[in-house]
């Protein structure tokens, strides 16, 4: 079994990805983290307009069997959220990198990036 | 602390089961999906290990009489090849276990307890065996190592167990599908003795065979090969419990415990007040009479939230609303696709159609007071 792992993301340890253009990023979780919560029933993302610290929790998923914190990869303020996925929860199932998105931010400092795990560190983190 | 294992550990490897904690033993939790195997159970058929559970034997002349002095159902109603749901009560009427007895013969009873509660069940049966009058005619042997058991649930298993096993039951039926609910008989499975029973803890028609712990992989694959065609499917713990819920089934641990009573979890119906003294029969026929200040309610979220958790509060609604008590139980319902739940709260809200409220993450979510079972099966 082979987890994906886009090339052009970046990744927390926490199993969330950014997708970084310039001062903004688009943020959900991981093919691993969404292959180890297994069936999503419930997605609760943060308010648009709230100011996040990068590692702050700000969403949440739940699974049939538990509830798992959402942590803010980067720190900034969230101007959009994908109002789709908590109508369909499933979406973070079947398409964890894409229709599964989460949130937007627009990041307060863009350098925190820096911080993050590349594609191949994140690989090594989740023994890929 | 070493975590126990099931004589199936290394076939639930073999699916790809996730093993966790449970209760003391590494058990498969899921092997692809908890939502995909519980609606296998119920549209076709699971196999759950239930190894992890235990069996005492009870045996000799005064057995059934040390039986209904020490459980709250009548168990000189058993015939051999019947079984009865009971509960082990302490003096107070709090719950020391729930328990399936099996009556393989006139003087010959099998308990079936909760892998978590079989030290506790054997200091208190130890205790009442010995303050038992006639202990010398009572034999009682924790036969928990020495046993496998699986559960086989669902509305197809009837159209493929009967191959499992050649011969006739030596009790009274001639094969598996014979039994009526809540009847056991012995049936030969690789030259071994076996019991099955039908009985289950997922609200649909199954079975449960228990087995010498050296043969229960071969007859758990045999029961795989057997109802593949019908579209079997390995289950885990997780869809156990969401079956259970869905149900109302207890769980020791959530819905029943040493301070809660039989009459409050609302399985009163297994408390024989007319078959003699028992222990906690003082208790429990007071509060048959005279009602109980709290019971144990299922209910359903109304609005689309987050699943409930065992541990939400629960609260009233309104203009005084408080918190009034909490959920044992909560999860998300794979059959009706909405957040489910059983918890205790003050016997005025326990009316079905009461609304409530869980408070879930600090917001309070709706919900209501249903009438158990939340998910009947369809006949």
């Amino acid at each position: 079994m082979s987890t994906q792992i886009p090339a052009d993301l970046k990744y927390a340890k926490s199993h969330e990805w950014s997708r970084i253009t310039a001062d903004t990023a688009i943020v959900g979780i991981t093919d691993h983290a969404q292959h180890e919560l297994t069936d999503i029933v419930f997605v609760e993302l943060p308010a648009v307009g709230r100011v996040v610290k990068a590692g702050e929790a700000c969403a949440v998923v739940e699974s049939v069997k538990t509830a798992s914190d959402i942590y803010a990869p980067l720190s900034g303020e969230v101007v959009e959220v994908n109002k789709a996925v908590t109508d369909n929860p499933a979406l973070v199932n079947t398409d964890s990198y894409a229709a599964g998105w989460f949130f937007k931010l627009k990041l307060a400092a863009p350098t925190e990036s820096a911080l993050l795990l590349s594609p191949d560190q994140y690989r090594q983190q989740i023994g890929g | 602390m070493t975590l126990k294992r099931t004589p199936l550990y290394s076939a639930h490897q073999k699916l790809g089961g996730r093993l966790v904690e449970f209760g003391g033993w590494e058990m498969p939790v899921q092997y692809a999906s908890i939502m995909d195997e519980h609606l296998a159970v119920r549209a076709a058929a699971g196999i759950f290990d239930i190894s992890h559970m235990g069996e005492v034997w009870v045996t000799g002349a005064e057995a059934a009489n040390f039986l209904n002095a020490t459980l709250t159902n009548n168990a000189a109603k058993l015939g051999p090849g019947q079984a009865q749901y009971s509960l082990l009560c302490n003096e107070r009427g709090g719950v020391v276990d729930d328990l399936y007895l099996y009556c393989v013969g006139k003087e010959t009873f099998l308990l079936i307890i909760n892998a978590s509660r079989i030290e506790a069940d054997m200091e208190w049966l130890c205790a009442r065996h010995a303050a038992f009058a006639k202990r010398d005619a009572v034999l009682m042997n924790n036969v928990s190592a020495e046993y496998g058991a699986v559960a086989v649930q669902g509305p197809r298993v009837a159209e493929f167990i009967d191959q499992c096993f050649t011969g006739s039951g030596t009790i009274k039926v001639t094969c598996p599908t014979q039994l009526q609910k809540n009847e056991v008989d012995i049936f030969s499975f690789a030259d071994r003795d076996v019991f099955v029973a039908r009985t289950g803890y997922t609200g649909e028609d199954g079975f449960e065979i228990v087995t010498p712990a050296d043969t229960i992989e071969a007859a758990w694959n045999r029961l795989l090969e057997i109802g593949q065609p019908f579209g079997i499917k390995p289950a885990g713990l997780g869809a156990r419990d969401t079956l259970r819920t869905e149900a109302c089934l207890p769980l020791y641990g959530h819905e029943l415990d040493e301070n809660t009573t039989p009459i409050e979890a609302g399985v009163g119906f297994f408390v024989a007040l007319d078959k003699g003294e028992f222990i906690g029969r003082a208790v429990l026929a007071e509060q048959k009479a005279n009602g109980v200040a709290r019971k144990c309610v299922a209910f359903k979220m109304t609005d689309k939230s987050a699943p409930p958790r065992p541990h939400y509060p629960i609260w009233s609604v309104g203009p005084d609303a408080k918190k009034i008590g909490e959920a044992a139980s909560g999860t998300q319902s794979p059959s009706l696709g909405i957040g489910i739940g059983l918890g205790y709260v003050p016997t005025e809200f326990a009316q079905p159609e009461t609304p409530i409220e869980i408070e879930i993450r600090g917001r309070r979510s709706p919900a209501v007071v249903v009438r158990k079972p939340i998910y009947k099966k369809k006949t």
